[in-house]
């Protein structure tokens, strides 16, 4: 075995990427995931149908073949973008079909009673779910969504293909110069077990400090 | 005297099983009406057909001059002028009882925060809550959360309110404080429609007891009359059995 500490500098370039994709595909993808939920629960058959198609074909094609289609597919129409946006997109567009998933159970969960007295007070249906459905479809939601951060921060890592230098990116490049495949992806492997931790813990903080009593799977029995 | 609420031969489905069928009646600002009648009859149907809830197949529904089942009237400004109770409370579970009776005033009405917050403080005075202001509903017994809800209602400053079934869900030794703060209510000349099974309320306070059985009205009168001389059979059966099962509590 074989550790050297530049090794750690040198992948620690790859981290501001990393973090900036993952970031910014959650992002998107509550957004569109919200927008994608809202619609498949509350819109019209036809949007319904369109939305689900979105969200099958996102779920149930191969993440990596997704953003190929996007980085080498697209160029054939004219359409070339840059390998960061190519990446931001493809995990951007899968994630929120995966959240959408995610915040339609959670709205589908709030109690129908909450929507009728929301109505009956004389708010509109979007007031209704700005004010009373979407406030507690995110509490609801939390536990499980925390599992979609967690697995962007590691699916990020298949950007490498399209030669990002990510986390993933660096350790490939740094590799296959010294050909300690096995060592250096080791301490790849700490990095994102390492990040994985600080989200988790992050995660549970804002758990708890927007938790309300009875709401949500507080004080239940395990 | 004023029509506040005109009902007009009101018809609802719900698929082959006809509900109501050709419902009508009047209400005079500051009646306390009871609707009483066998489950199944179409009384909830009725009072959620009234702020359309569920929208009625036939038949008009007036509030004073405006004709709330025409389809071009805005019916969130006429919901906001119609309080409904609802049999299992519904209070919004991630706002605070004060959270709860302030937010229509301030999302539907625009009122200011400040000033919502002084008038739901009124409201939950009044059904004797003030204390409870911070707590969640999941904090309150069943008896807390139907008055906070009845104070949510009051914030609006209904023209009328709609009580479904308002103690049905309630504890026996809850229900008594829910009456409590309904009776006063009709005594300030609150305009009430309550659908009930408490025949004491109804004695203390209803002008009239509407009798339904399958999706009609089978008969009406003040609370007296139809105890001591009721038209039909059913009527004089019916109130028998209620007043027997549920005993008269206030």
């Amino acid at each position: 075995m074989v550790f050297k500490w530049e090794w750690v500098g040198k992948l620690a370039e790859g981290l501001p990427l990393t973090l900036e994709i993952t970031f910014t595909c959650i992002a998107i993808g509550i957004v569109l995931g919200v927008l994608l939920a809202l619609a498949r629960v509350y819109g019209n058959r036809p949007l319904r149908a369109v939305c689900g198609v979105y969200i099958q074909f996102f779920r149930g094609t191969p993440l990596l073949v997704q953003l190929f289609m996007i980085y080498f597919g697209l160029p054939n129409w004219g359409i070339k973008l840059s390998p960061f946006i190519s990446g931001i997109l493809a995990l951007g567009l899968n994630t929120a079909a995966y959240q959408a998933e995610y915040f339609r159970g959670a709205i589908q969960a709030v109690r129908g009673g909450q929507l009728l007295a929301a109505r009956s007070l004389g708010m509109s249906l979007p007031q209704a779910i700005r004010y009373v459905i979407l406030p507690q479809a995110f509490r609801l939601v939390l536990p499980s969504w925390s599992n979609e951060f967690i697995l962007m921060l590691k699916y990020s890592s298949i950007v490498f293909t399209i030669a990002l230098l990510d986390l993933m990116g660096q350790g490939k490049r740094l590799a296959s110069r010294n050909f300690r495949f096995f060592e250096v992806f080791i301490v790849v492997a700490l990095f994102y077990l390492a990040l994985v931790f600080v989200v988790t813990q992050i995660l549970r903080l804002i758990e708890r400090r927007v938790r309300i009593p009875g709401l949500g799977t507080e004080g239940e029995a395990r | 005297m004023n029509t506040l609420l005109r009902v007009e031969d009101i018809h609802k489905c719900y698929g082959k099983e006809r509900v109501l069928t050709g419902v009508s009646f009047e209400m005079m600002k500051g009646d306390t009406k009871v609707i009483i009648g066998p489950s199944g009859t179409g009384k909830s149907t009725l009072l959620r057909c009234i702020n359309r809830l569920t929208p009625a197949d036939k038949g008009r529904v007036w509030l004073e001059d405006e004709e709330i089942t025409h389809t071009r009237t805005n019916i969130n400004r006429i919901r906001a002028q119609i309080g409904f109770v609802f049999q299992d409370f519904n209070l919004f579970s991630h706002l605070t009882a004060l959270g709860n009776v302030r937010i229509a005033p301030t999302k539907v009405k625009g009122m200011k925060k400040a000033e919502a917050t002084r008038l739901a403080m009124e409201e939950l005075e009044r059904v004797g809550l003030a204390d409870k202001a911070g707590a969640y509903p999941a904090e309150l017994s069943g008896g807390q959360q139907q008055r906070v809800s009845i104070a949510r209602a009051l914030a609006m400053s209904p023209k009328l309110i709609l009580f479904d079934e308002p103690t049905s869900a309630l504890d026996p030794e809850l229900i008594g404080e829910v009456l409590d703060v309904m009776i006063s209510l009709a005594k300030e000349g609150m305009t009430m429609l309550v659908v009930t099974h408490e025949m004491g309320f109804a004695r203390a306070v209803a002008d009239e007891i509407i009798f339904m059985e399958r999706g009609i009205i089978v008969e009406h009168g003040p609370p007296a009359q139809l105890f001591s001389s009721p038209k039909h059979r059913r009527t004089g059966e019916f109130l028998h059995k209620i007043t027997e099962l549920y005993g008269e509590t206030v």
